[in-house]
């Protein structure tokens, strides 16, 4: 099941020249571009491992690719989005964010049922992937 | 790099004017600009004429699909201190982005301090993070030997030169490499690093500021200012231009401006203590020959300067 989370997650997967274009309109609005990865795709796990710091001074989109290309050698087997960080005031949250890279296979995620109190039904789900320990997962 | 590098087969011109994209692409405004702004250099301005002569021409190639490789664009900048290496790379910079060569055209300037690190791992992100601010443009390396301390075998330049090769080799899309630095110690570095030499496609070489071309400069650097020299003090000038070409420390244009800079210190310590009434603008912009006079280069140059120095603080010592 291919995770669809952020932008252009239901289109084909983004080209190095994609990811180059749109990282280049996120610098060419002056947002901070950096690059996350993952091996636990809940959708409520926001908090991906950082691949280096925000690159704030950089003119160009050649070196989000390149750190996207480096992070892809060491976590290519797991999730890596890259982020486009609006600092204006009153924005100061993130404007884009896309998947650049996703696990061979994705196993998805199954429902857990809970029955509570008065045989009331808890629902949550679960990605099958992180029922494994860290590091092994993909 | 611009859109017109894999243009398909149907879309290919049948012919291209290679004047008009001299016109269009604004080539000719820079090598103009070179010109105007720059005296001398006769040799170094052949050379980006060439070079850019040679970067039209190859793509002109892409477009009609004869060439399809990126041509190596690194280049080695060699000349003693103040021959306008820094300038040049701006300019060059300039031309790279109008000819699609590097996308956005900013020069990023880095000493050796900026790509070696301190400690073992240090060095590899701060090069990496570096060659990352340098992608879409230019990346200045001055003095580049000191990457190289063949004295130090544990040094950690080695180690930056290593990731700027393969950079340089892998990355050519991305960005274009100048080194830059005196002519002998840039022979031998190369001599040690025999990747670097390959790699590297056009080496071009800064000659040394005749004594006429270095006046010229001293009248452009005022006239920029507002200043100018009176009539004696031009000769001053030009004498001290060749005084100074013999004595130590001599950095062409640069020592020029230090000068320059020091005369209109006096200049203004002179209005300051001389005018007894107002003063007109003509004063104000005039540097007069007591303002050079005064130098030292006129009383033997810096050595005996650091010879009083010397004798000053043992003075103090002694007290």
């Amino acid at each position: 099941m291919k995770l669809r989370q952020g932008q252009f997650s239901f289109l084909p997967d983004l080209t190095d020249d994609d990811i180059r274009t749109q990282a280049q309109y996120a610098i060419d609005n002056g947002w901070a571009v950096s690059v996350e990865y993952t091996d636990d795709p809940h959708p409520r796990n926001v908090y991906w491992e950082m691949w280096g710091h925000p690159m704030f001074d950089n003119k160009d989109a050649a070196a989000v690719v390149f750190e996207v290309n480096e992070c892809r050698k060491e976590h290519g087997s797991k999730y890596i989005r890259v982020l486009a960080f609006d600092a204006t005031h009153g924005w100061e949250s993130i404007r884009m964010m896309f998947i650049v890279n996703r696990p061979t296979e994705e196993p998805g995620f199954r429902v857990v049922r809970q029955e509570v109190e008065g045989r009331n039904m808890r629902y949550t789900i679960e990605s099958y992937a992180a029922r494994e320990p860290e590091g092994a997962r993909y | 790099m611009t859109d017109d590098r894999t243009l398909p087969t149907s879309k290919r011109p049948e012919t291209v004017d290679l004047a008009a994209s001299f016109e269009q692409s604004g080539v000719r405004e820079i090598l103009a600009e070179l010109d105007d702004s720059m005296i001398g250099l006769a040799p170094v301005k052949q050379r980006i004429k060439e070079t850019a002569a040679l970067l039209l021409v190859d793509k002109a190639r892409r477009q009609m699909g004869l060439a399809t490789e990126t041509p190596t664009l690194h280049m080695s900048f060699t000349g003693n201190p103040g021959t306008g290496k820094t300038t040049v790379a701006l300019k060059m910079a300039d031309l790279l982005r109008r000819l699609g060569y590097v996308r956005k055209g900013h020069l990023v300037t880095v000493t050796r301090d900026d790509l070696v690190g301190q400690y073992i791992g240090h060095t590899a992100p701060k090069t990496k993070e570096v060659l990352k601010k340098a992608m879409g443009g230019v990346l200045f390396i001055d003095e580049a030997y000191y990457l190289y301390r063949p004295e130090n075998e544990r040094d950690y330049g080695q180690e930056a030169i290593e990731i700027l090769l393969q950079v340089m080799e892998n990355n050519r899309d991305d960005l274009v490499v100048i080194l830059a630095g005196y002519g002998d110690r840039m022979d031998r570095f190369f001599e040690a690093n025999p990747g670097f030499r390959s790699r590297i496609a056009h080496h071009i070489e800064f000659p040394d500021y005749s004594d006429d071309e270095l006046f010229d400069i001293s009248e452009i650097m005022l006239n920029e200012q507002n200043y100018a020299f009176d009539p004696a003090a031009r000769e001053a000038m030009a004498e001290y231009v060749s005084l100074r070409r013999d004595q130590s420390h001599f950095a062409n244009a640069r020592s020029i401006r230090n000068a320059l800079d020091r005369a209109r210190l006096r200049q203004a310590n002179r209005l300051f203590n001389e005018a007894g009434g107002p003063v007109d603008a003509k004063m104000l912009s005039t540097i007069t020959e007591a303002d050079l006079r005064v130098s030292r280069v006129f009383q033997g140059g810096l050595d005996s300067d650091s010879k009083d120095q010397a004798r000053q603080s043992a003075q103090r010592g002694a007290q």
